[in-house]
């Protein structure tokens, strides 16, 4: 009989993945199902509900550090930050408006190492987890890492459990970084460039000494699809660079960043919640056109290659995207038809260097289409060994990222 | 230093291997006689000695996986050496072992300023990237102290911070990509020029992993614009809680500084001896703050930092004027090892980390510890992070002395431990720190870590003897065990 089981404790977690292990029944780990659409569908015996591990361990605002249970709310943790000025600097990404389920957990956030626009100044998920307590697929609880960003201390297994998926360890407590969050928020807008150009005024401004915390680039159709006026009004392409730091700081930066690129098109400044609510977009890809039965491709190449992605496919394939970090991340929708275009993404992906997630798609698709960018053999075998060494009967998310893995 | 029984089997072969090895790297790729060698018999952490039983130098990543597949098909143990820079004996080599030094890997593969990425092999030097971008106004952020010697590749294998990581990273948070080769002589590559390869971590597993899991034979790393402006506050302090206090309080304002560097008085005296830098003498603790970025930032920032050090009870704040009066500021801080050597025979440099708020506590303990056992010790902390640098004085002809100065450095990492730190914050674990591991892991945490290490290589042949405090089996560690029959948990809520 199927169970779902929600243990209120490590220990209870332990027992239960111990217990599973002996029977070697699979288990589906969740924290609130926010991102059960994400990665291959899975079809388990069992399923562990963490969502009575919950709540904020540790704060200490000058020490740059917080502990939490993995299902505590992403919401919870940043609201919390918020109260001392800090935030999670990677900038995790809500995916509930492309997979119309709201609410995730930080456990979820680290667990698929999901980061937003800033993760080109900032870092990634990854980069900010510095510790955690786990139940491996083995049934016991061990630790790794500490509270302290210094720290070579054995292998960083943070990294590895960092977009695992839940499929190598469940995890019961993550420490991770946490920053100061800026005083002020601009975006400098250049309107009206094609992709070409646009990746050139975003490596301009990148490879500029001011510091850009955020480059998008929008086209048309695109910038048509934002909730701000000023976005949606333009009536054409947007390429955003957005400005954080201390008042001061902030416009002088913009000033100098402006007169850089007066030579790339007209150029204009989106203030403090408008300049928010628009990276909020992009992080949450709220900007990408998207009818309801599309799927949708997250696609990471190096910076100056995301519009060459584009240009590939622009009349071979119906689809519409915008472009994050730079010109390197690429949201891409296109309609379901021949498994979403799967052949000819990870064909242009693998010509250029990078991976395509598919993001969202029927569960259909996820399950004939890798769901990741498949890796070379050697690559994939190694990767197999060390999915065992956590889980050696394979009871943790079996199948979650590759088939039958 | 116990390290694994050299195999006499593998040793009676010598001659064997070294034909084998020299029909794969021709030409003056092995180094096979005892004076060529000899250089190779330790790294930065001197105490510690062994000759290799052959040294190998090859230059391609084909070499290095034939020279692997090798010595995995015959048993044979495999020590990787970047610039041999290591404090911990990473790179000590073993009797029955090759050591495989990538020094001829020096080479800058590719620059492109359009993906802020550099393409190099490992045996550049850290300085070196930076060298080779900086007239293009970028750097590469990480600079641990010795970058002027030390090798990219042994960065990754060591994942090097250095003074400036509070702001940018660690080795791990520059990296785009890597290659490296298994044990068994498989050539995998990871990431690239994007970010954030799917797929599990294995270019942030294979970073810091002291070169027990592959060997590293490309780097792509990721460069920076450099500030336009960086300037530097010298502050006195009369006590470290008045220095402790200001770091909480420069952070608490929402300060990121590019660097932040604490001296203790014996270390402020010792470097003040040797390169006249200025610092106050009389100060329990200086601490250097160094602001980096666009220019109004930093002359607000300072402004700011300059009103806390004051509200904290700085009996003096210097702010630097020219780029001449900031290279002096730091003058001392990085002359502060040869500063120390200079007024003992020997040092010995921890490096463990804490929680900031502890440091006041930790140098009390340090104080108590340093009666204790008789030797002198001299502070530099990376204080925006915590990362300890205590020097322990000793003199090694003194009978008893380096004992006495090991069991110091146990005593203080310990503490840093159960002050919630941890035993190394950036230069491994290696040979030094092996016996400590316990103190921070339970056993069950570190067979977690050497089934990793099993899954890379399952005959433990790539740098055994170091991280690990205990070698075990893989077969041993693989083995599952039951945990009880088949009980329904009744405590534990189920839908």
């Amino acid at each position: 009989m199927s169970s779902t089981f929600r243990p209120t404790s490590a220990s209870q977690t332990r027992d239960v993945v111990a217990w599973c292990a002996d029977n070697g029944s699979a288990l589906e780990v969740i924290g609130t199902g926010s991102k059960r659409g994400l990665g291959r569908p899975l079809q388990t015996e069992h399923t562990l509900d963490l969502s009575e591990l919950a709540g904020i361990g540790l704060h200490e605002p000058e020490e740059l550090v917080m502990s939490a249970a993995p299902a505590t709310p992403i919401e919870v943790i940043e609201r919390t930050l918020d109260e001392t000025g800090q935030m999670l600097a990677f900038e995790p990404m809500d995916p509930g408006p492309l997979l119309g389920a709201a609410g995730g957990t930080v456990g979820g956030i680290f667990a698929c190492n999901l980061s937003g626009p800033r993760r080109i100044k900032a870092g990634a998920a990854r980069d900010h987890l510095l510790g955690f307590s786990a139940v491996s697929g083995r049934g016991e609880c061990f630790r790794s890492g500490g509270r302290v960003v210094k720290n070579v201390t054995g292998y960083d297994l943070s990294k590895l459990v960092c977009g695992s998926w839940g499929t190598l360890a469940v995890i019961t407590e993550l420490t991770f970084k946490v920053l100061p969050a800026p005083e002020r928020t601009w975006t400098v807008l250049v309107h009206g460039l094609d992709g070409k150009t646009a990746t050139g005024a975003m490596s301009a401004a990148m490879n500029s000494p001011h510091e850009v915390a955020g480059a998008a680039y929008l086209p048309r159709r695109a910038a048509a699809s934002s909730s701000l006026e000023r976005i949606s009004g333009a009536g054409g392409a947007i390429t955003a660079l957005r400005l954080e730091g201390f008042g001061p700081s902030v416009e002088q930066r913009c000033r100098e960043l402006r007169q850089l690129l007066e030579d790339c098109g007209e150029t204009c400044v989106l203030r403090s919640q408008d300049s928010r609510a628009l990276w909020r977009e992009i992080r949450d890809a709220a900007v990408l056109p998207c009818p309801d039965h599309h799927v949708i491709w997250r696609i990471s190449v190096a910076p100056s290659s995301g519009h060459l992605l584009l240009g590939g496919l622009s009349d071979r394939r119906d689809h519409d995207a915008f472009l994050d970090w730079a010109g390197g991340l690429v949201w891409l929708s296109t309609p379901p038809d021949g498994n979403g275009g799967a052949e000819l993404i990870r064909a242009a992906v693998a010509g250029l260097g990078g991976h395509a997630t598919l993001f969202r798609a029927p569960a259909a698709i996820r399950s004939s289409v890798p769901v990741f960018q498949p890796q070379p053999a050697p690559l994939a075998a190694l990767s197999r060994r060390v999915k065992e060494s956590f889980d050696p009967r394979g009871i943790l998310n079996p199948g979650r990222m590759v088939s039958g893995v | 230093m116990l390290m694994p029984r050299p195999d006499q089997s593998v040793i009676a072969r010598r001659d064997e291997i070294v034909a084998r090895l020299s029909a794969i790297v021709p030409g003056e790729g092995v180094i096979a006689d005892e004076t060529g060698m000899r250089v190779y018999e330790s790294d930065a952490l001197s105490v510690y000695r062994q000759m290799p039983m052959i040294v190998v130098l090859p230059e391609t990543t084909e070499q290095v996986a034939a020279i692997l597949r090798y010595c995995s098909d015959h048993g044979i143990k495999v020590v990787p050496r970047g610039a041999g820079t290591s404090l911990s004996g990473g790179a000590l080599p073993l009797a029955d072992g090759v050591l495989l030094g990538l020094g001829k890997f020096n080479r800058i593969l590719e620059i492109d300023y359009d993906n802020r990425a550099v393409v190099t092999q490992p045996g550049v030097t850290n300085l070196g990237i930076t060298h080779a971008v900086e007239d293009a106004g970028f750097y590469y952020a990480p600079d641990p102290s010795s970058q002027i010697a030390c090798s990219i590749g042994g960065n990754v294998a060591e994942n090097s911070g250095g003074v400036h990581c509070l702001k940018y990273g660690l080795t791990t948070n520059n990296l785009l990509g890597l290659t490296f080769v298994t044990i068994e002589g498989e050539v995998i590559t990871l990431g690239g020029k994007h970010f954030d390869s799917e797929g599990y971590d294995l270019m942030g597993l294979m970073t810091g992993s002291e070169g027990l899991l592959g060997v590293v034979t490309e780097v792509t790393v990721r460069i920076l614009r450099k500030p336009s402006t960086a300037r530097a506050v010298l502050v006195g302090f009369p006590s470290s809680e008045g220095a402790g206090a200001c770091v909480a309080g420069v952070i608490g304002a929402g300060i990121i500084p590019g660097g932040m560097e604490m001296m203790d008085n014996p270390a402020i005296n010792a470097t003040e001896d040797f390169v006249q830098a200025g610092y106050p003498r009389d100060a329990a603790a200086l601490l250097i703050v160094e602001l980096d970025g666009p220019g109004v930032e930093v002359d607000h920032l300072i402004g700011r930092v300059r009103e806390i050090a004051e509200a904290n009870g700085a009996t003096s704040v210097r702010v630097s004027e020219s780029e001449a009066e900031r290279d002096r500021f730091w003058a001392g801080r990085k002359a502060a090892f040869p500063a120390v050597g200079r007024i003992a025979p020997d040092y010995m440099c921890m490096d463990g980390t804490i929680p900031r708020r502890m440091l006041p506590e930790m140098l009390r303990r340090m104080s108590q510890m340093s009666r204790h056992h008789g030797l002198a010790v001299a502070n530099v902390f990376h204080a925006g992070d915590g990362n300890l640098h205590p020097l322990i004085l000793f003199d090694a002809n003194q009978s008893g002395q380096l004992e006495a100065a090991e069991a110091f450095g146990a005593d203080i990492l310990k503490a840093c431990v159960e002050l919630g730190g941890v035993l190394t914050g950036e230069h491994g674990v290696g040979v030094e720190k092996r016996d400590l591991m316990g103190e921070m892991f339970t056993d069950v945490d570190l067979d977690h870590q050497q089934r990793v290490k099993c899954a890379f290589d399952p005959d433990g042949l790539l740098n055994p003897g170091k991280v690990f405090p205990q070698l075990r089996r893989c077969a041993e560690l693989g083995r599952m065990q039951v945990h009880r029959g088949q009980i329904p948990f009744p405590d534990i809520p189920r839908f």
